[in-house]
């Protein structure tokens, strides 16, 4: 369950920076985009997918979770 | 124009490593690289913060230098205790150069050298009544201090002392921030951890204590200079350019600042970070609790300075946007008489560089305003994000070094032979007995500033200096040098 920081790019794309291990990669999918539904699985671009438990609304970026690595 | 095409490169690599055993030469082989601008991430061709190989010669630092010496030491209105044995604190005192006004040992500490000097008895019994006694002592003698940093060397890891509840203890009896760091020297591979967890111990410690006061009395165009550590007066010669532009800079991080600035900072309208490796946490972390967003700029070389201002300036109104044109047109004919000048004497030189945090790739600019060209560059203590940002800045065929070791800089220098070599004191004399000009560019060979426009005059007249030095046509003995020419004859 590493903890790890969601942020918006400048040309509005989602990264995920994972600080232990110093991984910041862009996410090109991600199950639930929708404002009252965010989060679901993660495919980050260098193929690496996460879970994120789905929220209710989309939040404020950037913010640090917890996801799970799948 | 790159002096190496890439086989002679990749080529070389393979030379080098030929000597290792096979274990520490697979090792070995992915920290070494040659850039290719068309790669994306850096990560698919360098590997990087890895341990070093046991039994060779790393540059590296340990964590306390990189919260002591890199991030904390700076302060110069807080006692920073070196919180062990008395030699790391003592020679790693004032060596750095982070220059501060203020009167040492009345309200600015930065030069001195405060230590528990840990005896056998700290060992066994443990060091934390000591550490008590010596807080009470900086108090008594030394008033004036705005808070305690307590940085602790490997034995207090080692024995367990509980510094945390001898900070909390003391900062209610003297009502002064007492800020504990467990950054002993074991911990992680290189100085890279010890930038992190000082800079979780100023999250933690620091920042939260002015959340509830809304005194501050801010404006539209409050910066925060976060990153830069004043070496030779850096963080001075950019702070002016940027309240020429017409910003405000509250904050100076670390470089001259003090405490009340490192509380100050969340009051900030953006975070301009020059040093992304050693305060991108701080920035990060800033950005999602306070919403200031953090920008990364280059103030070496007019070229960057001006791509710099204008990006910072894209960030505020047209006042600032104005403001900065207007620097840039005041300084221009400036630069260009510098360059004009220096240009011809430098035109062509390669550059190896072997350094830290971020200049093997933001004095690529400023070589290259000169002329001169960067074959070869590599960090002691580098993320993978650092290259991905490196890459970008360096041409076809760069050698790339990560945490390289002793033999081999000198074997690739020996093959490339640069006309300058830029690393640190333990490489200089090396290099300079191979009759090749060496800077000292971890704290700009006792000079500078080097950034900004101001710095990028003394940058200039110092790479001259050292290349065009007559003393290395003095290297060979006269005799020898008439028997080679008879020879040639």
């Amino acid at each position: 369950m590493p903890s790890v920081m969601i942020n918006k790019t400048e040309a509005g794309g989602l990264t995920l920076y994972v600080p232990k291990k110093d991984l910041e990669e862009m996410i090109v999918s991600m199950e639930h985009e929708g404002p009252d539904r965010w989060g679901g699985e993660l495919t980050l671009a260098d193929g690496s997918r996460y879970y994120l438990e789905p929220m209710d609304a989309a939040p404020r970026l950037p913010i640090t979770l917890r996801v799970k690595r799948l | 124009m790159c002096a190496m095409k890439r086989e002679e490169a990749e080529a070389l690599i393979q030379e080098v490593l030929e000597v290792y055993p096979e274990k520490a030469r697979k090792d070995r082989a992915k920290h070494l690289a040659v850039s290719d601008p068309n790669v994306e991430q850096a990560k698919k061709c360098i590997v990087s913060n890895r341990k070093s190989v046991p039994g060779v010669m790393t540059i590296r630092g340990c964590a306390y230098a990189g919260s002591k010496g890199v991030v904390w030491g700076p302060i110069k209105d807080m006692v920073h205790i070196s919180h062990g044995p008395v030699g790391c604190g003592q020679y790693s005192r004032a060596g750095r150069r982070n220059y501060y006004t203020g009167h040492t040992g009345i309200n600015a500490f930065g030069t001195m050298n405060f230590t528990s000097d840990f005896q056998e008895k700290d060992i066994v019994f443990g060091g934390d009544k000591k550490l008590e006694k010596l807080i009470d002592e900086i108090q008594t003698l030394f008033p004036l201090h705005k808070g305690i940093s307590i940085q602790s060397e490997c034995p207090v890891g080692l024995i367990g002392d509980d510094i945390e509840s001898v900070s909390k203890k003391k900062a209610k009896e003297l009502d002064k921030p007492v800020v504990p760091l467990r950054c002993e020297g074991f911990r992680g591979v290189s100085q890279s951890l010890g930038h992190h967890i000082a800079n979780d111990a100023i999250r933690d410690w620091v920042l939260p204590n002015r959340d509830d006061d809304a005194s501050f009395e801010s404006t539209p165009y409050d910066v925060a200079l976060t990153g830069d550590y004043n070496i030779g007066g850096d963080a001075w010669a950019s702070r002016i350019l940027l309240e020429e532009m017409g910003l405000r800079v509250v904050a100076q991080w670390s470089g001259d600042g003090t405490i009340s600035e490192l509380e100050l900072a969340p009051k900030a309208k953006v975070n301009l970070l020059h040093c992304y490796r050693s305060m991108n946490y701080l920035a990060r972390h800033m950005e999602e609790k306070y919403g200031i967003p953090w920008m990364e700029y280059n103030f070496f070389g007019p070229t960057k300075i001006a791509e710099s201002l204008r990006k910072i300036a894209a960030l505020f109104d047209e006042k600032i946007q104005e403001g900065a044109e207007r620097v840039i047109a005041k300084y221009t004919p400036e630069m260009n008489a510098i360059i004009e000048k220096y240009r011809p004497r430098l035109e062509g030189k390669k550059v190896m560089l072997y350094v830290g945090g971020l200049r093997p790739r933001h004095v690529v600019g400023a070589y290259e305003d000169l002329g001169m060209e960067v074959v070869g560059a590599g960090y002691e203590f580098a993320h993978n994000d650092d290259y991905d940002r490196t890459i970008k800045d360096l041409g076809e065929g760069t050698l790339l070094y990560d945490d390289v070791t002793g033999y081999e800089l000198e074997e690739f220098v020996k093959r490339v032979r640069p006309d300058l070599v830029g690393s640190g004191i333990k490489e200089k004399y090396i290099f300079q007995k191979m009759g090749i000009p060496f800077r000292q560019m971890h704290s700009w060979d006792y000079s500078g500033p080097y950034h900004g426009y101001d710095g990028f005059a003394i940058f200039a007249r110092d790479m001259d200096m050292t290349l065009n030095n007559p003393c290395w046509d003095k290297l060979q003995a006269p005799w020898k040098k008439a028997a080679a020419a008879a020879k040639a004859a």
